[in-house]
C-alpha cells in the first residue's frame, strides 16, 4: 500500500507531463510557424514575419469563408441554444413518460461519430431532394450542438428554485413578466455560455460541414481545400493561430459566465430547505 | 336568529368541502372552514397532513379537485394566484437572488404601474414595519436567515393583501430566533390587523401565535378551535396527544341519575360528572377513556396539603427542567405511569425515584373520550 502510493505519484506525474506535451505541442507549433518567415514548415526557424497574416487579409475567398462560418456559427448558436433551453426547461419542470429515454436520444449526437452523422444526414437530404447549402450545414450543426446546449442550460434551469417563479406570480406578475424579470436574468449567464460554446463548436466543425455544404464553404472546409498548396501552408498556420486565440477566448468567457450563473444560484443552495412539514 | 355584526367578525375566507387529489393520492378530504377577518389562523398538523396543499389552494397555485374557496365573498375558481388578494411567505422565503432587498420588497408594485417614488416610499414603510430600515440596498445574499424571513414578509405586506399566507416561515430559524419571531410576528399581525394564515407542525408555535387553530390529520380537519379550547377540550385522543401532553386512563361509564354520568376510572376511582361535561359527538354511555393534563395532577408533598380527590403512586422517573419537574408516577391500580408536572419552589427537593407520593386531582379537570 505505502509502496504503491510512493511510486504512483511519480508515474502519474510523468504520464501527466507526457499527456500535456502530446496535447499542446502541436498547438504551440501553430503560432510558432505562423510568425516564421520560411514557406517550409520545418525547424530551424528562419526569422520573424507578419507576412502570412497580410496574405490572409488579401485573400478574397477566405473572407467569404469567414462570413459563411460566422453566419453558420451565429445561426447555429442561436437555434441550438433556443432549442436547448426549451429541452432543459422541460427536463427541469415537467414529468413525462419515458423521460430518460427521450433525454438519452436527444443527447445521443454527443457520442455518435460525426462522420456517421454527416453521412447519414447527407443520404437523407439527397433522398429528400433538399439542395445542399449553408442551411443544411446549420441543420447538421444544430443537431450536434443541442446536447452541449442542453448540458449547459440544464444546470441553469435545474437550480432555478420553482418557488421563485411562484413568488413572482403571487406578487401579481404575469407569466411573461415572471419570465422577463426572474427566469431570464437568472439563466442568462447559462444562455450566454451556451451561445459561446455552440458558436465555437460550429466554427471549428469540419466533417459535417464538409459533407453538407454546397458551393459556399465554411472556414474549416476552406482551410482543408488550401492544404493541397504547400505555398499556402504558412498562411493557414496564421489563420489557425487566429482561430485558436479566438476559440480560447470564447471558451474562457463561456466558462466565466457559467461560473457566474452557478454562483448566483448558489445562493439558493444556502436558503433554508424544508424537510419538515 | 339575528346577526350581531359587532361581535361576529366578518368572514374573509370560506372553504366549502374542499378536496384535492394528486392522481391516486388524496391530500385533502373535504375541508370546511371559515376564516375570520383580522384573525391569526393556524393550520396545525404533522408532516404530510395536507397543510401546504390547502395553503396553495387558497393562494391559487393549484385548483381544488372539488369544493369551493371564497375570499372576501368572491368565489376563487378560475382566478389565478396573481389576481388573488392573498400573498404568501414561502417556506424557502423565495427571495429573488439577483435583486436587492428594496427591489425584492417593491417587486409586486412594479406590475401595478406605481410611480418609482411611490414604490420607494412604500418599500421604506414596509421595511420599517419588519425592522429592516436601511437594508434596502443590500443584496439578497448578504442577509441572515431571520432577515430573509423579514424581507419575504415585507414583500408580502407591501401588497396590502387581504390575507397573508405563511408556510412554516420559522421552521428554518434556530430556537431563540424562532421564539423571538413568533412574538414579533404576532404583534405585527395585531398592529396591522390583516388576516394571517400560518402553516406549522409546531403545536407550541400555533398555540402562542394563533387566535384559532385548525388541527389537521390525514387531509381532514380534526378540530377547529381557540388554543384554550383545543387544550382544555380536545375532541379526540389524537388531538389531545398532539396538543401538549395528555395522560390517558381507561374508564367505564355507569348508569346514573338524570343529567349525570357516573364513571369508574382506573387508578382514580369513581366520579360523577354532569352530562354537560361530555363533549358533543360522544354519547355518555360510550365513554371508554379519560384524559388528564400533567399540571392538573398535583403532588401533595406535605401531609397538610389537600385536594378535592386524593390517590397514591410511586415515582418511577423524574425530569428536572429548572422551573419545572416532570414526574413519571405509577398510580396504585394502574399499569402505565402518568406524567405530572410540578413547579419547583425554593424549599422543596425533587422527590426521589421509588418515593411514595400522594396525588391530588379534581373531577373538573378530566376530559372524556369515546
Ligand atoms: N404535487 C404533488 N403531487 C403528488 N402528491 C402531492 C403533491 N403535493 C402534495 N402531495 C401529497 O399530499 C399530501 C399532503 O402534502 P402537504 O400538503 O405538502 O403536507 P404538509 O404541508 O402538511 O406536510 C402528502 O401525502 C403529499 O405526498
Ligand atoms: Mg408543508
Amino acid at each position: 500500500m505505502s509502496r504503491i502510493s510512493r511510486i504512483l505519484p511519480n508515474w502519474l506525474g510523468i504520464y501527466a507531463v507526457a499527456f500535456m506535451l502530446f496535447l499542446y505541442a502541436p498547438v504551440v507549433l501553430l503560432p510558432l510557424f505562423a510568425f516564421n518567415s520560411s514557406t517550409i514548415i520545418a525547424f530551424p526557424l528562419t526569422g520573424y514575419t507578419t507576412e502570412w497574416f497580410t496574405v490572409l487579409w488579401e485573400t478574397e475567398a477566405l473572407h467569404s469563408a469567414v462570413r459563411n462560418s460566422l453566419f453558420v456559427g451565429i445561426t447555429t448558436a442561436v437555434l441550438s441554444t433556443l432549442l436547448g433551453a426549451c429541452a432543459a426547461r422541460a427536463m427541469a419542470r415537467y414529468r413525462f413518460p419515458v423521460k430518460r429515454g427521450i433525454v438519452g436520444l436527444v443527447m445521443l449526437p454527443l457520442v455518435l461519430p460525426e462522420i456517421i452523422v454527416g453521412v447519414a444526414l447527407l443520404v437523407v437530404l439527397v433522398q429528400l431532394g433538399v439542395p445542399l447549402s449553408l442551411w443544411t450545414v446549420i441543420g447538421g450543426h444544430v443537431l450536434i450542438c443541442i446536447p452541449f446546449a442542453i448540458a449547459i442550460l440544464n444546470s441553469a434551469f435545474a437550480s432555478l428554485d420553482q418557488s421563485l417563479e411562484e413568488a413572482s406570480f403571487d406578487l401579481g406578475e404575469s407569466r411573461w413578466g415572471t419570465f422577463r424579470r426572474i427566469i431570464l436574468p437568472l439563466v442568462m449567464p447559462g444562455v450566454i455560455s451556451s451561445l459561446l460554446i455552440t458558436f465555437t463548436i460550429s466554427l471549428d466543425e469540419f466533417i459535417i460541414a464538409f459533407f453538407l455544404t454546397g458551393t459556399d464553404v465554411t472556414l474549416p472546409v476552406y482551410i482543408w481545400s488550401q492544404l493541397r498548396f504547400p505555398a499556402k501552408l504558412p498562411s493557414i498556420m496564421a489563420l489557425g493561430t487566429i482561430m485558436l486565440a479566438l476559440s480560447v477566448l470564447l471558451l474562457i468567457t463561456a466558462e466565466w459566465f457559467r461560473r457566474r450563473a452557478a454562483r448566483r444560484q448558489g445562493l439558493d443552495v444556502q436558503a433554508p430547505g424544508g424537510f419538515v412539514g | 336568529m339575528t346577526m350581531d355584526t359587532t361581535t361576529t367578525p366578518r368572514s374573509i375566507i370560506e372553504l366549502k368541502d374542499v378536496r384535492k387529489s394528486y392522481g391516486k393520492v388524496t391530500a385533502l378530504h373535504g375541508i370546511d372552514a371559515t376564516i375570520r377577518e383580522g384573525e391569526f389562523f393556524s393550520l396545525l398538523g404533522p408532516s404530510g397532513c395536507g397543510k401546504t396543499t390547502l395553503l396553495r389552494l387558497i393562494a391559487g397555485f393549484d385548483e381544488p379537485t372539488s369544493g369551493s374557496i371564497e375570499i372576501d365573498g368572491k368565489p376563487m375558481a378560475g382566478i389565478s394566484a396573481n389576481r388573488r388578494p392573498t400573498n404568501m411567505v414561502f417556506q424557502s422565503y423565495a427571495i429573488f437572488p439577483h435583486l436587492s432587498v428594496a427591489e425584492n420588497v417593491g417587486y409586486g408594485l412594479v406590475p401595478k404601474r406605481m410611480p418609482k417614488a411611490e414604490i420607494a416610499a412604500e418599500v421604506d414603510k414596509a421595511l420599517r414595519m419588519v425592522d429592516l430600515s436601511g437594508y434596502g440596498d443590500r443584496g439578497a445574499h448578504e442577509l441572515s436567515g431571520g432577515q430573509r424571513q423579514r424581507v419575504a414578509l415585507a414583500r408580502a405586506l407591501v401588497m396590502r393583501p387581504k390575507v397573508v399566507l405563511l408556510d412554516e416561515p420559522l421552521s428554518a430559524l434556530d430556537k431563540k430566533l424562532r421564539e423571538q419571531m413568533q412574538v414579533e410576528l404576532r404583534a405585527l399581525q395585531q398592529s396591522i390587523g390583516i388576516t394571517f394564515i400560518l402553516v406549522t407542525h409546531d403545536q407550541e408555535e400555533a398555540m402562542i401565535m394563533s387566535d384559532r387553530i385548525a388541527v389537521m390529520f390525514d387531509g381532514h380537519i380534526a378540530q377547529l378551535d381557540s388554543p384554550q379550547a383545543l387544550y382544555r377540550h380536545p375532541v379526540s385522543e389524537r388531538v389531545a396527544s398532539f396538543i401538549g401532553v395528555m395522560n390517558f386512563l381507561p374508564a367505564t361509564a355507569k348508569a346514573a341519575g338524570e343529567g349525570e354520568l357516573a364513571l369508574d376510572i382506573a387508578a382514580l376511582g369513581a366520579v360523577t360528572l354532569p352530562v354537560a361535561a361530555v363533549p358533543e359527538g360522544i354519547s355518555p354511555a360510550k365513554v371508554t377513556k379519560i384524559g388528564v393534563r400533567p399540571e392538573m395532577l398535583t403532588v401533595l408533598f406535605d401531609d397538610s396539603d389537600h385536594a378535592e380527590r386524593v390517590t397514591e403512586g410511586v415515582v418511577v422517573s423524574t425530569s428536572y427542567y429548572g422551573d419545572m419537574t416532570y414526574y413519571s408516577i405509577v398510580l396504585d391500580g394502574a399499569e402505565k405511569p402518568v406524567t405530572i408536572s410540578m413547579r419547583n419552589t425554593a424549599g422543596r427537593a425533587v422527590a426521589p425515584v421509588g418515593a411514595r407520593l400522594r396525588i391530588g386531582w379534581g373531577a373538573e379537570s378530566i376530559v372524556l373520550f369515546s
